[in-house]
């Protein structure tokens, strides 16, 4: 009896064990998480606007039907990202996501203040590199670190009603995202 | 010979509680630091690096994105203020204030995050959209069948959750409580 509690026992440690682990691990081993369902999707360092959610399809899940989506899957290994978002009239948001769905960080109209949410986005060994008087006279461009090299960054757009999705969706076209190359 | 028997036994039984366990947490959507008022739950921290390892293990396998906390909230309710699960084939009304917020959306999914298909291809209402009464409050029915006023149909579903976000909004990672944030009753009326 007490030999048999004791196998017991250590199957709980053990389980506990495999539990944690396999937690940890979930983000590595996933192939259906965000960053996989949009990589057949878009192309990488573009902006790509998604199919507005149905019942029918839904890119991913619990999107927000009231918003129109546009991707840019960025990869930051040949250069920095320059974004530059124009604010739609009701809300617009931009949010970026490391290549495991975390979001990092996220700016919306009111935050950035002007007409258009304008970044870059580089790698911390990229952000090193910008020269110091750049960093000085360019106060007004936002830098954003990138934990990752891949990621994602998501441009929402919001639009009241439903008769304003086609402005929602013409605000979002005007984004751009395209790939600085590193000065050398 | 009982040595042999003893390890399999217990391999056996710790795979089979780990993976288990790790199943449960998962398809629950186990997450630290939740937010409840009333039926609504919402988890701050999942739209920031803060994110624990639960959260950022359930959103890597359903695949969603969620909202960074620069931009708003998501208030989850998959249940009324009684604890009744919400069906589908019931009647629900969802009545009061919401926190302050520049924006406000409230959308109706499937347990899997899903829209629901419905006639008049109605998926939710943003607080631009929604009828109001006089002080400012509303109400909206949720159910199969047309309403008056705010009707968001659900399709007769077996279980649906509702999603409350809130954008630009001072409520954040910060502690909130009920006083703070007046979020919306949810209660059933009736079953078809």
């Amino acid at each position: 009896m007490i030999r048999l509690s004791l196998w017991i026992l250590g199957a709980l440690l053990l389980g506990g064990i495999v539990h944690l682990s396999t937690v940890l691990a979930m983000p590595q081993a996933a192939t259906q998480d965000a960053y996989s369902r949009l990589a057949k999707l878009t192309p990488v360092n573009a902006v790509v606007p998604l199919t507005a959610p149905s019942a029918q399809d839904t890119t991913m899940p619990f999107m927000d039907p009231a918003f129109a989506v546009a991707v840019c899957r960025y990869d930051l290994s040949s250069g920095a990202i320059k974004l530059s978002a124009p604010l739609s009239q009701a809300y617009t948001s931009v949010t970026f996501y490391t290549r495991k769905s975390v979001a990092y960080y996220a700016i919306n109209d009111r935050a950035a203040g002007r007409r258009a949410i304008e970044l870059d986005l580089m790698t911390p060994e990229q952000h090193a590199q910008v020269p110091e008087e750049e960093d000085v006279t360019a106060a007004d461009r936002l830098i954003i670190e990138s934990p990752t090299t891949t990621g994602l960054i998501v441009l929402r757009a919001l639009a009241p009603e439903p008769s304003l999705m086609a402005m929602a969706r013409r605000a979002l076209a005007g984004t751009q995202c395209r790939i600085e190359p590193v000065p050398q | 010979m009982r040595l042999f028997l003893g390890s399999c036994f217990t391999l056996i039984l710790a795979a089979a509680i780990g993976l288990g366990a790790t199943w449960v947490t998962l398809t629950r959507g186990v997450a630290f630091g939740a937010m409840t008022i009333g039926a609504w739950t919402a988890w701050p921290k999942s739209g920031s690096v803060d994110i624990d390892p639960y959260a950022r293990a359930t959103i890597a396998r359903t695949g969603e994105l969620p909202i960074g906390t620069g931009d708003g909230v998501a208030f989850y309710a998959r249940t009324d203020d009684a604890g009744n699960a919400l069906d589908g084939r019931c009647t629900f009304v969802v009545s009061g204030m919401t926190p302050a917020a520049r924006y406000w959306t409230l959308t109706l999914y499937d347990a899997q995050g899903r829209l629901v298909a419905n006639t008049t291809d109605r998926h939710g209402f943003t607080s631009a959209e929604i009828l109001r009464e006089a002080a400012g409050r509303f109400a909206i029915s949720v159910g199969p069948r047309a309403r008056p006023g705010n009707w968001l149909p659900s399709g007769g579903i077996e279980q649906f959750v509702l999603v409350w976000r809130l954008y630009d909004t001072p409520i954040g990672v910060a502690s909130l409580t009920t006083k703070e944030g007046p979020m919306p009753a949810v209660s059933r009326k009736s079953c078809s």
